[in-house]
């Protein structure tokens, strides 16, 4: 599947497509299919988001959509060396997902 | 230590109001992302892969205890409570908010400090020895040289768009402690046989995908000619350097391509025509200059006599000092590298200390190392263990200085977008590991240095022991490079051939280590060891 990933303008935080907005959790991704050019060109101009690209993605073994490489991972999650700051700072395992 | 001008305050001020500006530009709208991209890298601020990243210039390493200070304050109040120092005498802040921008440059500007010149084509923020007006071994302090480039390359309308990036170091001591020949321009201070003080040029060296050692160009530039020179060197690149190819546009590839002697030659051409127009600054200003890098009111008659009953205390002076150029000083080095820690980061709280620390025990002023460390320049020796209690209570006290666990490692894929494998982990695991099997301390001097990807901000070419991640087939793979060496004995690592995984290559670090234990002879380090003996024993150990 292909997603949509950005940074929002303001904060820089890293942000996924959901079909109708934007979100900070790569759970809530959904596959634009051939749309991609489209929505990234008029979300851009909403400046909704900033620098948005097209990446492969699959869906997990819990069908949670999980980035193809493992740059789009770290950015979905944080930095793997500070736990504390990831979205997930009380589930340590979810590092296992990034790698 | 310099202080701004009423010129350098305004041109600052302007700065920050300008940015302020192109950035209520950005979010309004008005300006596209493809016109404010330069505005925003030419204010040191990138788009990284968590958020904002920005890059602060510290010139030459130089800290005052105010500017410290402010930069512990920046990470609690606009960041996520810490910084990253980096291998440019720099510190990076990871979680910005571009709205939060131009508040951070005019608190930066407040205190004399700035984010320009810390990204884009154009001559970086210059570096130096850390221990520079500190260190006995020094012919002069090159700091007011370093200055004195800094003010000639600030806003340069000729070398704004360069080929590529552009760095200088500035040293005056046959150590060299700034990687020196590994820059675009490497200038040692050196004395002539008529007892003059002038500039050896080395030109054309650099890491990155194709690491160079500047070769010599001109062995003696007298200091009142120190400007023009450099700025014939620039001309000759500016003009040929290979903007076709981002790959080949630093200047080590135009000197290699045209010859070190053809390179020089055309520089004394255009050095020769400089010279008849009059570029270089007036002395007075030099002179000016200098005055702000006198030394502090050193005290005389101090005691050299250590108390080592203490052995933590006893070990860290032995390792994290320096020979200082009056007696009953000397320089301390704050380790940024704990066990199993992240190298260069700093917490808000341990960068406020080590302002106060930098006002109370050094006169006012620290140091940032490329080897990201930070160094207090004059610490009295009979002061050195109330010092290093208040270090070791704030977790600082680290006795490793150029040990294998002061590793240099780059921010890699936890935080830089053009990386290819984590970095940090990798230093990591190697830290605890050194520390686990107890032995860090038998290895003595091992500079190991990590890069994230060929850019090689980690100086993986230029570690005793070098690691490179790189990316295979979508996975974290890291090669071992070994024999490189930043210092006056400059040398290029070498692969050792196929790479490692993340433990892999944790494996295989040790595994070097024990050969080099069981080869070294007397007063040998690992470098010495691999540049007597060779790759074969340490390829046989790792692939055998
Ligand atoms: S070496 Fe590569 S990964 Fe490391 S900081 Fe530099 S560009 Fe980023």
């Amino acid at each position: 599947m292909k997603i949509l990933t950005g940074n929002d303008l303001k904060s820089g935080a890293v942000i996924w497509w959901t079909g109708r907005d934007w979100s900070i959790h790569v759970e809530d991704a959904v596959d634009v299919g051939d749309k991609a050019d489209e929505i990234m060109g008029r979300e851009e101009a909403a400046r909704r988001v900033n620098v948005p690209y097209a990446i492969d993605a699959e869906l997990d073994a819990d069908g949670k959509v999980r980035p193809a490489h493992i740059k789009d991972r770290v950015r979905a999650l944080g930095p793997t060396v500070r736990p504390d700051l990831t979205l997930k700072p009380a589930e340590p395992e979810a590092l296992n997902w990034v790698i | 230590m310099y202080k701004y001008d009423q010129y350098d305050q305004a041109m600052v001020d302007a700065r920050v109001e300008e940015f302020r500006d192109q950035t209520r530009r950005r979010l309004e709208g008005t300006l596209a992302e493809e016109h404010f991209r330069p505005l925003r890298l030419q204010n040191g601020l990138y788009l990284q892969l968590h958020a904002y990243m920005l890059r602060v210039a510290v010139p030459y390493g130089t800290l005052n205890s105010a500017q410290m200070h402010a930069l512990g304050d920046i990470a609690d109040k606009y960041d996520r409570g810490y910084g990253h120092f980096t291998t440019r005498q720099n510190i990076q802040y990871n979680w910005i908010k571009l709205e939060d921008a131009p508040d951070i440059l005019a608190d930066l500007a407040k205190v004399e400090m700035h984010a320009i010149q810390t990204s884009g084509n154009c001559i970086r923020n210059i570096s130096s020895d850390h221990y520079a007006g500190a260190a006995a071994d020094e012919l002069i302090d090159p700091r007011p040289y370093a200055e004195l480039l800094r003010q000639w390359s600030s806003f340069h309308p000729e070398f704004l768009a360069l080929p590529r990036k552009f760095k200088i170091a500035v040293i005056a001591s046959e150590t060299d402690r700034a990687a020196m020949r590994l820059h675009d321009i490497g200038i040692r201070m050196v004395k002539n046989d008529a007892g003059e003080i002038g500039c050896a040029f080395y030109v054309g060296g650099g890491m990155g995908r194709t690491p160079m050692i500047g070769p010599l160009i001109r062995d003696f530039v007298p200091l009142d000619q120190l400007i023009t020179y450099s700025e014939a060197c620039l001309r000759v690149y500016n003009r040929y350097g290979r903007r076709d190819n981002k790959y080949k546009a630093r200047i080590k590839i135009l000197v290699h391509e045209l010859g070190a002697d053809e390179y020089a030659r055309q520089v004394e051409e255009e050095f020769a025509l400089l010279l008849d127009q009059g570029i270089e600054p007036p002395l007075a200003e030099l002179e000016r200059i200098k005055a702000y890098f006198a030394d502090p009111d050193f005290k005389s008659g101090l005691t050299e006599e250590l108390d080592r009953s203490d052995p933590d205390f006893a070990l860290w002076v032995d390792r994290n000092t320096h020979a200082h150029k009056v007696p009953g000083y000397v320089s301390a080095t704050i380790s940024l590298k704990p066990t199993g820690g992240i190298p260069g980061d700093a917490s808000a709280d341990q960068i406020r200390l080590m302002a106060a620390l930098t006002r109370e025990y050094s006169f006012d002023e620290c140091r940032v190392t490329h080897a990201q460390n930070i160094v207090l320049p004059h610490v009295e020796i009979g002061r050195l263990h109330e010092l290093w209690s208040k270090l070791e209570e704030a977790g600082l006290g680290t006795p490793n200085l150029d040990q294998i666990d002061d590793i240099i490692a780059c921010p890699g894929l936890d935080y830089c977008s053009l990386a290819n494998a984590r970095s940090i982990p990798v230093a990591q695991k190697i830290s605890e590991r050194f520390a686990a099997n107890g032995k860090a301390g038998e290895l003595g001097q091992l500079k190991l240095k990590i890069s994230g990807c060929i850019n090689a901000c980690g100086h993986h070419h230029a570690g005793h022991i070098g690691i490179l991640g790189v990316d295979r087939k979508g996975k974290e793979n890291y090669q071992l490079l070994l024999g490189g060496c930043e210092a006056e004995d400059t040398s290029l690592g070498k692969i050792t051939g196929p790479g490692f995984d993340e433990d892999g290559i944790v494996d295989a670090v040790e595994k070097a280590t024990d050969v080099y234990l069981s080869n070294r002879e007397d007063g040998e380090r690992f470098l010495d060891t691999y540049r007597r003996i060779g790759m074969d024993p340490f390829k046989e150990a790792l692939y055998g």
